[in-house]
């Protein structure tokens, strides 16, 4: 009997020789399709099954005889690994289930590279949330890295999208140089194994310096304020599945790696960097949210929720450090609870939109909000699926998104009296932008689903959009079904949880006092939810509502054209297009962009409207440091004289040197 | 463990002059502002009464009823007279918007909370925790005056300024000693008179209230 | 855990609760039109307005989608749950359990994305407009509401709706003065989530100031007939919120029949004086420009907050 660790390297290694497979067949659509994903999906489930069972046992770890010689890959699978192993593979595998209907002939890269670069991409990112050195760790990180980059510009005859990608792996270097620094200083004189890491005691300012290269280091993968600007760029460019990946496995991954390090690797823990995390989580979900709700692009709008939902998530970590540091143990398994569960219900909604996103691109071949509308009636599958995903990630009972929700706003509301003043201070204005944020996101998603699903068709050419096909469809459905799932049982998927906060903290939550249906954290008097019980009241209602009206009244109906106030002449550019249903938030929320309007006069003979909202950050940060870049580099091209000569008294300069003082 | 009646009295009036406070500050009509005012006046009054009472200092009667007077009656009266004569009851827009300048007002409550906890905690008078309250009131009826830019809606902020100086004495050390209490009340009713006499002459200058037009007057 | 008595008195207060919300819907128009010397309607105007929608054939748009036919349906289901979960007669509740004070913000707002989707469903420049307007009260609305509430839990160390109210009515008498700003903020709010003046005007008939009557102006018939009625269920909802938050006196403690006896009377008197001062509210301020709106939701939302931060200061 194999232990579950073996089983998820077999799993790996299926995965990697599926994507050799791809390769030696790249224009063989239908074995990619109907074979490699579909297989590579079986294998996530396995891995999931894997890491479940792991979760509970105890750590496994192994010495692989691979890498540099004296440097051999040390894993291990902990709970905080398995558990994000479980993440990974059981979103994993809806998004392969869905890839094997949706890469086609003809559209970028071969299918077989593509299939390889997937799978190398999963399996590397499998394999960084198992390493158990920094070496190792810093190679699957990269790997990650770099398979993903092919994947997002697997479209790369366009311009915009080489430049995406370009960008996006330039943050991921910086990034990835923050990380390494920081293990640089966590190994202190030992080796690089995080067993010796472990044991390593810092003093208070090394550690803060590690703490603060691990938050930039991770925080550039995670897309926190102000590392966030590749994300909006990378995931619009990336196929469907990818950035389904991307966004709800890769960006985890990341979060993964900042928890590992603050609480596992660093076991000293200060207040103030929670309060660091925290405040950079609110302004990345405030700032996400704000930027999703005004943007055109369906992709684009998701991705910067990506950007909200990773604020949220960082929320939480910021408070578990804060409590932690405290000593507040029941309270920090509280706030790491609704982190892990957050992280979780995000792979669920955002794979699922993304996906759902990606069949309406096939379908439509429109990416523009302002192009789409009334798919409802053609796609009803691919609607209604993404219907839930709307509703999940707008934070509404009784679905997940709404779990984790309601345990972080739990989390700030018991927070006792803490002992700094201010800190205290900060802790109910912190829950109102969370409040905040959290509303916008039912802004942002009516507009999303209103505008691509409902109303009529603004464009002519959709009247032939046809509904995803059966492979899509199973991975839409598995998808809507985890959001369902762990909506409706947050006891259960809270007690896979507190195997982690046990690892970590030493502490763990008890989801329920009462049984399985009611989800009482704290007590059962002082905050208690029953997900199911709320769905049942509601459906009960509403058939007996039903049933009253057809038995008192009638069911008698009949169709005509829309009234519309007795307007006749109504036609669909009269629906509120991106811009206008985003108008609100452009005025309340001017501050934060940096806009561009092009307003028609009353007597322009052909009036034009446009307006562009950009990124006040770009031009704040990102510019100077873009002009002080290329100041140094004009410096340094000084050197470069284009004669041999001129390079060969630099080689010998530079050995006059090296003899005078080296010797 | 809870507090005694007139503690939660007086914090309850306290709570209520702050949020008087920002809902001066939140304020666009002048005439509003002045009502107000008054009603701040009013609170501060019940507040220096029910201190009087609970601790039988009999002086702080005194700066009841001067309050009550001068900042409920005599104030008000002559800020409504003066509108009218100058006609200038329309709307004010504030510079900055409504609800940056109340995000703006709860950092500085929170700001006044921290700063004044160490005196309070030295102080052992019966409303001690309102000290931070107190200042905050101080520090929002001046952010009021910054955020306006005509002259009278400057004015009661600088008068409402005043009442949040007043509670503090009374929060912290029951009241200011009476000659100095005096002293104040004359100095206001003359700063009141000379602004008085200033806003006829400013707008005999510029034909409008707007202090802004005062800007022309730099090198001059 | 569940008894039965407490089952009882859970299912008649639903009962109560769908059936009287009419009632209070008509006393404050007829409040309204008192006040404006007019006779008005009489106040179970609303009911013969149901019973009349209700016997009428429904007409839908072509494109109607089933999403549009479900959300009547939808909507009363919230509705009734929300009036399920506040305490409204007694604090013995087998349903209370099942969401919190965040959840029952949590419901609202899954009624709202509900009927906003609804209305954007047949694509008509109106209904899209409605949405927007009524996505952008909520954006404020929906946090300002989670903060009053915040402000009772802080209280009460629950978020419980029957603790809170257990605690507020029954535990010794203390005066809390962040309750004072959260009142302000709570009844700003249900000013603008009900869909009254001066936030948007119920019985407006000119298209462009239209909130919710924008929202739903493609129903009829039952449809209409559900959305009226859950209306009238929000409204008494959030006033129930409003008396179990600030007037929680006569409120029965747990179960006792007595109690609940008593305390029908009781919420009559205080649902009739809040009615009125609706009314009046209503009658003495004037509809806001629609972008005067977010502004003031804001500063409904920042007192609430000014509330939690009050209650921290004076460490009451």
């Amino acid at each position: 009997m194999p232990g579950a660790l073996q089983l998820i390297l077999g799993v790996i290694l299926a995965w990697l020789a599926l994507g050799l497979a791809g390769v030696f067949y790249p224009r063989n659509l239908y074995l990619v399709s109907r074979v490699l994903f579909p297989a590579g999906a079986l294998g996530a489930l396995a891995l999931a099954a894997a890491a479940l069972s792991a979760l509970g046992g105890v750590t496994q770890s192994v010495v692989l005889p691979l890498g540099l010689p004296e440097l051999p890959f040390h894993l291990r699978l902990d709970a905080l690994s398995a558990f994000f192993l479980l993440l990974l593979g059981t979103v994993t595998a809806g998004i392969s289930v869905f890839a094997a209907g949706y890469f086609r002939q003809g559209e970028g890269t071969a299918p077989g590279l593509q299939c390889l670069y997937y799978h190398v991409f999963i399996a590397s990112m499998a394999l960084v949330l198992l390493a158990d050195d920094a070496y190792a760790f810093m190679v699957f990180w990269e790997t990650m890295a770099l398979s993903s980059y092919f994947l997002v510009t697997s479209d790369h005859a366009k311009a915009e999208i080489r430049r995406a990608g370009f960008l996006y792996i330039l943050i991921a270097h910086i990034g990835a140089i923050g990380i390494l620094l920081c293990f640089g200083l966590l190994h202190g004189t030992g080796d690089y194994t995080f067993d010796t890491m472990r044991a390593v005691q810092l003093a208070p300012l090394w550690a803060t310096i590690a703490f603060a290269l691990a938050l930039f280091g991770f925080g550039a993968k995670a897309g926190m304020l102000p590392l966030h600007v590749w994300l909006p760029e990378a995931h619009p460019a990336a196929p469907s599945p990818v950035s389904a990946l991307m966004s709800a496995v890769m960006l985890k991954t990341a979060i993964y790696g900042l928890l590992r390090v603050l609480f596992d690797l660093l076991h000293t823990q200060v207040w103030w960097w929670g309060v660091v995390i925290l405040v950079l989580g609110l302004a990345t979900a405030l700032y996400g949210v704000v930027f999703s709700a005004v943007q055109t692009d369906m992709k684009r709008l998701l991705a910067y929720s990506s950007i909200e939902n990773i604020g949220f998530i960082l929320i939480g970590v910021g408070l578990t450090v804060t409590f932690q540091a405290y000593g507040m143990r029941a309270l920090a398994a509280l706030a790491l609870t609704a982190t892990l569960y957050h992280c979780i219900n995000h792979a669920y909604f955002k794979s699922l939109l993304f996906l759902a996103t990606g069949s309406v691109l096939h379908a439509t071949h429109e990416r523009a909000l302002g192009k789409l509308g009334g798919l409802i009636h053609r796609m009803p599958w691919v609607a209604w699926l993404a219907l839930i995903g709307t509703l999940a990630i707008a934070g509404l009972p009784p679905l997940n998104g709404f779990v984790s929700e309601w345990l972080l706003l739990q989390a700030f509301l018991f927070t006792p009296n803490l002992p700094q003043p201010y800190l205290n201070m900060l802790i109910p204005v912190a829950a109102a932008a969370v409040a905040l944020a959290a509303a916008l996101a039912g802004y942002v998603m009516v507009k999303f689903y209103g505008v691509v699903f409902l109303g009529q068709p603004r464009e002519p050419s959709l009247a032939t959009a046809r509904d995803a096909g059966i492979w899509e469809r199973i991975g839409l459905v598995w998808l809507a079904g985890g959001c369902l799932g762990l909506g409706l049982a947050p006891v259960w998927v809270i007690g896979v949880i507190d195997s982690v906060s046990g690892q970590l903290l030493g502490k763990t939550l008890g989801a329920s006092a009462t049984g399985w249906m009611f989800l009482t954290p704290i007590s059962p008097d002082r905050a208690s939810y029953a997900p199911l019980l709320f769905l049942l009241v509601i459906l009960g209602v509403w058939a007996l509502t039903w049933l009253a009206v057809r038995r008192f009244y009638h069911g008698q109906m009949h169709r005509a054209p829309p009234w519309d106030c007795g307007f006749e002449a109504q036609t669909a550019r009269m629906q509120d297009t991106a811009e206008g249903f985003g108008q609100p938030i452009r005025q309340v929320f001017e501050p934060f962009f940096r806009m561009q309007r092009e307003l028609p006069t009353p007597l322009d003979a052909k009036p034009r409207y446009r307006v562009s909202v950009e990124d006040h950050l770009w031009y704040w940060l990102y510019l100077p440091i873009v002009k002080f870049t290329q100041t140094i580099s004009r410096v340094v091209t000084l050197l470069q004289r284009g004669r041999i000569s001129v390079y060969l008294t630099y080689s010998f300069v530079t050995l006059l040197v090296l003899l005078l003082f080296v010797r | 463990m809870h507090l005694p009646l007139t503690s939660q009295i007086i914090n309850l009036l306290a709570a209520l002059l702050l949020l008087l406070s920002f809902s001066m500050l939140t304020q666009r009509r002048i005439l509003s502002l002045i009502n107000l005012f008054a009603l701040q006046g009013l609170t501060l009054t019940l507040a220096i009464l029910v201190v009087a009472w609970s601790t039988g200092q009999h002086h702080l009667y005194y700066s009841a009823a001067l309050t009550f007077v001068l900042k409920v009656l005599v104030l008000p009266g002559v800020l409504h007279r003066l509108i009218r004569k100058l006609n200038v009851k329309w709307d004010v827009e504030t510079l900055i918007n409504i609800p940056t300048t109340m995000l703006v007002g709860i950092a500085l409550v929170i700001l006044a909370f921290n700063v004044a906890l160490p005196i309070s905690q030295l102080a052992g008078t019966i409303a001690k925790s309102t000290l931070g309250i107190a200042l905050a009131c101080v520090l929002l009826a001046f952010l009021t005056m910054i955020t306006r830019s005509k002259a009278v809606p400057q004015v009661i902020g600088f008068l409402a300024m005043e009442n949040g100086l007043v509670f503090a004495a009374t929060s912290a050390t029951y009241g200011m000693p009476m000659v100095v209490e005096f002293g104040i009340a004359l100095d206001v009713m003359v700063g009141m008179v000379i602004l008085g006499v200033f806003f006829f002459q400013i707008r005999e200058r510029f034909e409008s209230l707007d202090i802004r037009h005062l800007e022309k007057m730099k090198d001059e | 855990m569940i008894s039965w008595p407490g089952l009882i008195a859970q299912l008649t207060e639903i009962l109560l609760a769908i059936l009287l919300a009419p009632v209070l819907l008509g006393w404050v128009n007829q409040c309204r039109a008192w006040m404006q010397n007019k006779s008005g309607p009489g106040i179970l105007q609303p009911y013969r307005t149901l019973r009349k929608l209700f016997a009428k054939e429904a007409v839908l748009a072509h494109n109607a989608s089933p999403l549009f036919r479900a959300m009547p349906y939808a909507l009363f289901a919230c509705m009734c749950l929300a009036a399920a979960i506040v305490p409204i007669l007694g604090t013995d509740l087998p349903f209370s359990p099942a969401a919190d004070a965040i959840a029952l913000v949590g419901i609202f707002a899954l009624a709202r994305v509900f009927i906003s989707l609804a209305a954007m469903d047949i694509g008509t420049a109106f209904g899209s407009l409605g949405a927007r307007r009524e996505m952008m009260v909520g954006f404020l609305a929906e946090p300002a509401l989670l903060m009053v509430l915040f402000n009772a839990s802080l209280i009460s160390h629950s978020t419980s709706l029957t603790t809170i109210v257990e605690h507020l009515a029954h535990v010794e008498f203390v005066i809390y003065p962040s309750l004072a700003f959260a009142g302000i903020a709570f009844t700003m709010v249900s000013l603008a989530e009900n869909a009254r003046i001066p936030v948007d005007n119920p019985s407006t008939h000119l298209e462009l100031t239209m909130i919710h009557e924008a929202m739903v102006l493609e129903y009829s018939g039952r449809h209409l007939a559900l959305i009226e009625w859950s209306a009238a269920l929000k409204l008494f909802v959030y006033s129930c919120i409003g008396i179990a938050l600030f007037f929680p006196f006569g409120i029965a403690e747990g179960g006792d029949a007595a109690g609940l006896l008593l305390a029908l009377p009781a919420l009559a008197a205080k649902l009739a004086i809040g009615g009125f001062v609706m009314a009046l509210i209503e009658m003495i301020s004037a509809k806001m420009r629609i972008f005067r709106a977010p502004e003031y939701l804001g500063t409904a939302f920042l007192l609430a907050v000014l509330a939690m931060l009050i209650h921290l200061l004076l460490g009451s």
